[in-house]
């Protein structure tokens, strides 16, 4: 199962790497979203300090709604999904490896957006062992839900519209738990919040995802 | 894969699912009106039931044991139970707002179970796909309603409509989930494909459910917690008994609904396979009637 994970994730990889839509597409929509909270709190450096996990969490959340489309786009030209149903890997693999490669991408763009948001909204990092674990453990959680619901709308033909609506709801609790840990992380907490029960939170709801999903997957692969 | 069958064998049983039909014969007619010659069109779907509706005894019983049970509350709840000492009459709404809110968790329960049934190898049918769909369908417009009286109940009492609570986010992202695998069955397509989709994303949605259930437990909540799931129930005497008897009209009301709502797949089911069969024999027909005329174009030629 990991192996065929690995070797899912990697081709995945190989092909953003190649294509590099990643970085010419989806990295500066993500810093651009940033650029227009901006505008939207009218450059309140106070207002913008204070909003900045919140912000942060719904810039990755809505660059992963574009990570997992592409994650699927590049399955639906010439086949590809057909001679990946018919490859033989272990469905849970499948899921894996490209839960993998969105994870991937998503933790190049929040380092990109962690920088953003430090040299666009004045924020301190408080707290970076918290930061990074809150950023892994999120970032696991989106890609495994933006999978599972990518293979749930893939083939469909209102799938861009289908997607959002389905995930959003879904990765809610993500952008809960991940901002309030990030709130606790940068000092912006009102006093009291345990960053660190937050991301338990997090943690838990991941291993939900990727439990539903490598179960889902053998029945979606089979069928689609 | 087997859909046809399934569709088959479940359209051969809609009369015991309650559909009233009237097997009429229906004659093919070609595009000027003419009846065609027997011969022509051997295999034409002669047999069409004609439906009138999706009631039968059951869901008329079933009717009027809702409005019954339903006006018996709304006495009991108006007239007959005192108003409270803090909340006036505003506690009424409690014989209400909880029942509605399970029977929107019945709703989703239901739909989850329909869609595990489905997704199990060995129960494989139409019928959990539909009660699938029924049920979600019911528990969405009860969560809805859930919300609504939560906010009406919520502007008088906590002095807003809505309110960042924990129940109510979870119970708003519920409805929200639900909206969301309505959306996904509206999408067409393989109906095995789309059946087995919609029900992994159902059981997965139904997660939220106990979340939603014990969040005025697990966090320090606005919303107050269960008044009846407890040693020692908070109401007594008659506002006991009417809220009890809420469950009950609810209850029905609900089962009233879902009768009606599985009948209407049904029915699309049948739709869809009839108009595709009728389809079938219109060209069959139209290729009969060009083959006669070319049969006979072919005599008078020298």
């Amino acid at each position: 199962m990991w192996r065929d994970a690995l070797l899912v994730g990697s081709k995945d990889l190989r092909i953003e790497f190649r294509s590099r839509v990643t970085t010419t597409q989806v990295a500066p929509y993500a810093v651009l979203v940033l650029v227009l909270f901006g505008f939207a709190f009218d450059q309140d450096q106070n207002l913008l300090t204070k909003a900045a996990a919140g912000l942060f969490w719904v810039a990755v959340l809505l660059s992963s709604l574009l990570a997992v489309q592409r994650s699927y786009a590049i399955e639906a030209t010439d086949g590809a999904r057909d001679s990946l149903r018919l490859s033989g890997l272990d469905p849970a693999g499948i899921f894996l490896g490209k839960t993998l490669a969105v994870v991937a991408e998503l933790l190049v763009l929040e380092a990109l957006l962690g920088f953003g948001v430090v040299v666009l909204f004045g924020v301190e990092l408080h707290d970076p062992a918290l930061l990074v674990l809150t950023c892994l453990a999120a970032s696991v959680g989106l890609a495994a839900a933006g999978t599972l619901y990518g293979m749930i709308a893939a083939g469909l033909r209102v799938r861009e519209t289908l997607l959002p609506l389905l995930i959003l709801p879904v990765v809610a609790p993500v952008l809960l738990g991940a901002t309030q840990a990030w709130m606790a992380a940068l000092g912006t907490a009102g006093g009291g919040t345990d960053g660190w029960k937050w991301l338990s939170l997090l943690v838990s709801f991941t291993v939900i995802y990727i439990a539903a999903g490598s179960l889902a997957f053998s029945i979606l692969v089979e069928e689609s | 894969m087997n859909a046809k069958t399934d569709a088959q064998t479940d359209t051969g049983t809609a009369q015991t699912d309650g559909i009233q039909g009237r097997a009429s014969v229906r004659p093919v007619r070609s595009g000027d009106g003419e009846p065609h010659p027997a011969g022509v069109v051997p295999d034409a779907p002669t047999q069409s039931g004609r439906v009138t509706g999706t009631s039968d005894r059951v869901t008329r019983i079933l009717g009027a044991l809702t409005l019954a049970t339903a006006a018996l509350t709304a006495w009991l709840g108006l007239v007959v139970t005192p108003p409270d000492k803090v909340q006036g009459q505003l506690v009424r709404l409690i014989y209400v707002h909880p029942a509605v809110a399970t029977m929107c968790y019945a709703g989703f329960g239901l739909c989850a179970l329909a869609s595990l049934a489905y997704l199990w190898p060995r129960t494989r049918t139409r019928r959990w796909d539909r009660l699938a769909v029924a049920s979600a369908e019911v528990g969405v417009v009860f969560c809805v309603l859930t919300l609504v009286t939560g906010s009406i109940w919520g502007r008088p009492t906590w002095g807003v409509w809505w309110t960042w609570d924990p129940r109510l986010t979870i119970t708003a992202l519920l409805c929200a989930v639900f909206i969301g695998y309505l959306a996904l069955r509206r999408t067409g397509g393989d109906p095995d494909a789309l059946a087995k989709r919609s029900a992994v994303v159902a059981v997965v949605c139904v997660l939220l459910v106990p979340v939603d259930h014990e969040a005025t437990t697990w966090w320090a909540s606005l919303h107050q917690t269960s008044t009846l799931l407890r040693a020692n129930p908070l109401i007594h005497g008659e506002q006991l008994y009417t809220m009890l008897l809420s469950f009950v009209a609810f209850g029905l009301g609900f089962a009233w609904l879902v009768l009606h709502r599985y009948r209407v797949e049904v029915l699309e089911d049948r739709y869809a396979d009839e108009g595709f069969d009728a389809a079938i024999s219109e060209r069959r027909a139209e290729g009969g009637l060009l083959a006669a005329t070319a049969s006979r174009s072919d005599g008078v030629a020298p």
